[in-house]
């Protein structure tokens, strides 16, 4: 076991895994994220925190790991290389280390041009998969970036994201690859919508045996309105939503039962695609119905290994 | 060429208040490229001033001349009996040129007329893009020449991220994503395995954060 979480436990046991997102809130309360901690804390194996999601200011993702540890669950740390420079992120790795978190997604982040600080420096020292491959020298060699030895252990599941929807096509998996190689154990999706393209991406995957060496949980976001789906269509780079999609929602009596069913099929759908180890949730401000969703795609209760 | 934009003229109106003379000061190369700071710019930029000042009752007298670059030193000194009989002198130059200034003439006031934008290049009349951070160690050779420092808005080496698409970067679809760039190119020279090595981690020391840069040749100093 490279870091003996939960995660990492079902996953190499070869189960199906749920994992699912729980965004912290803009303030200090800790209440926030204890609700969604109680409320996924059965549904899911992990859950992740998300680092300032979308360029706005948020409690720090590593308080939230923190607060949802105390109540049982076993968190995901995201950490973006927008905000923090190689020593910050080390800094925070080993903090985090000690606080007994045991899982990390290391990510870009979205610019911070979409934020609510849109004239803040972005820091981009170091980019995502040199994050990963830092990571993994840490863990696995106690090395520092600067090849200086660590004190202690460094024990981290190491996660990547990988987009399969975003440009250009052939190229995303040699990307996937390359944080593959540089130390991905697991790898949570794009939110899958478009379903013809992400089998494609799939098979790219599998012919390069890359489903072997990682654990590619496949993301779903949950949609509430037809507004959801339009806006997601248009306006978020790097998100393929189908126009069916969308038409579907528009013509639904009940939007929120058809998003609900519309991700049912997926997860139904994801279930037989080969190489797929899982599913990441991500119901951005719909946490209520994640439970259900995992429980209707009868993927409860979540085994304990 | 270092590009550069005049500033918004109520800015400039402000900052050159009360003196008197104010000389404008052009820079016949990137600035003239920039179209911002050639003669032509310079003279339309103090008639303007000139405008201004008698319309809002002030004095004062508005020289106008340009120099044939403000970044070094001989051309600067040129100027120095004109500098010597204004108040202040309002550079439009890029910022090393207001700085050679402020050193040349450690007594004169001297205000920036300019913003100084990036080291980049003219697309068409009118037009000017980024190209290079000056980044001190340069990759382009890895990166079929073309610059994701300058030119990725993260500044990733290990390129496209996951907001790319239909060619342009996640923060504008008037922006083209760099790395869709790169491996057009490469895909083109047949060398698209070049990328499939992880891009090892900058130094970002020569890029200006080790500290201030200097460059020495000894076998040019006299
Ligand atoms: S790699 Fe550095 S020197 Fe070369 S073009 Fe880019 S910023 Fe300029
Ligand atoms: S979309 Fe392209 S240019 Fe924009 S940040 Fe991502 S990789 Fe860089």
């Amino acid at each position: 076991m490279k870091s003996g979480s939960n995660l990492e436990r079902i996953l190499e046991s070869g189960r199906f895994s749920v994992t699912a997102e729980a965004g912290p809130p803009k303030g200090s309360s800790p209440k926030v994220i204890q609700r969604k901690g109680e409320l996924l804390k059965l549904c899911c194996d992990a859950l992740n925190v998300t680092d300032n999601q979308t360029a706005i200011v948020r409690m720090s993702s590593l308080s939230g790991c923190v607060l949802l540890k105390e109540l049982g669950v076993e968190p995901v740390l995201q950490m973006v290389v927008r905000d923090r420079n190689r020593l910050s992120l080390q800094s925070d790795i080993l903090g985090a280390a000690a606080l007994g978190i045991r899982n990390v997604l290391c990510l870009s982040g979205d610019h911070q041009k979409f934020g609510n600080h849109p004239t803040a420096k972005g820091v981009y020292d170091i980019d995502s998969i040199q994050f990963i491959q830092m990571v993994k020298t840490m863990r696995d060699e106690h090395k520092f970036l600067n090849a200086e030895e660590i004190s202690g252990d460094v024990p981290f599941f190491i996660g990547a994201a990988a987009n399969p929807f975003a440009d250009p096509f052939e190229f995303r998996v040699i990307r996937l690859a390359k944080k593959v190689s540089a130390g991905a154990d697991f790898i949570q999706t794009q939110g899958i919508f478009d379903m013809a393209k992400f089998v494609e991406w799939m098979k790219m995957v599998r012919d390069r045996g890359l489903d072997e060496k990682t654990h590619i949980l496949a993301g779903l976001i949950p949609i509430k309105s037809v507004g959801m789906a339009r806006y997601m269509r248009s306006n978020v780079s790097g998100l393929s939503v189908p126009k069916e999609i969308v038409d579907r929602m528009a013509d639904a009596k009940e939007p929120k039962e058809e998003g609900v069913k519309i991700c049912l099929e997926t997860i139904e759908q994801l279930k037989e695609v080969d190489g797929v180890h899982g599913v990441h949730i991500m119901a951005v401000a719909w946490e209520d119905i994640v439970p259900r969703i995992v429980e209707e795609a009868g993927l409860m209760p979540r085994p304990v290994v | 060429m270092i590009t550069l934009e005049q500033k918004k003229f109520q800015e400039i109106e402000k900052m050159t208040k009360g003196y008197n003379p104010l000389l404008v000061l052009g820079c016949e190369t990137c600035a003239a490229m920039s179209f911002a700071g050639g003669q032509q710019q310079v003279a339309e930029l103090a008639s303007a001033i000139r405008i201004a000042r008698k319309t809002s009752g002030q004095e004062g007298e508005v020289l106008e001349d340009a120099v044939a670059r403000q970044c070094e030193p001989e051309f600067v000194d040129l100027i120095a009996d004109k500098v010597g009989g204004c108040d202040a002198v309002l550079s439009i130059a890029c910022g090393a040129g207001v700085q050679l200034f402020a050193e040349r003439f450690q007594d004169k006031v001297i205000l920036p007329g300019c913003n100084t934008t990036f080291l980049g290049v003219t697309e068409e009349l009118g037009v000017w893009s980024e190209r290079c951070a000056g980044c001190g160690n340069c990759i382009l050779d890895k990166t079929a020449g073309l610059c994701p420092i300058a030119r990725c808005s993260k500044q990733l080496l290990n390129g496209p991220c996951g907001g790319s698409m239909n060619g342009k970067c996640e923060i504008s679809k008037e922006v083209d994503c760099v790395w869709q760039l790169i491996i057009d190119r490469l895909t083109r020279l047949n060398r698209l395995e070049m990328l499939e090595e992880i891009f090892p981690v900058k130094d970002w020391s020569p890029a200006g954060h080790g500290g201030p840069r200097k460059m020495v040749r000894e076998d040019l100093k006299s």
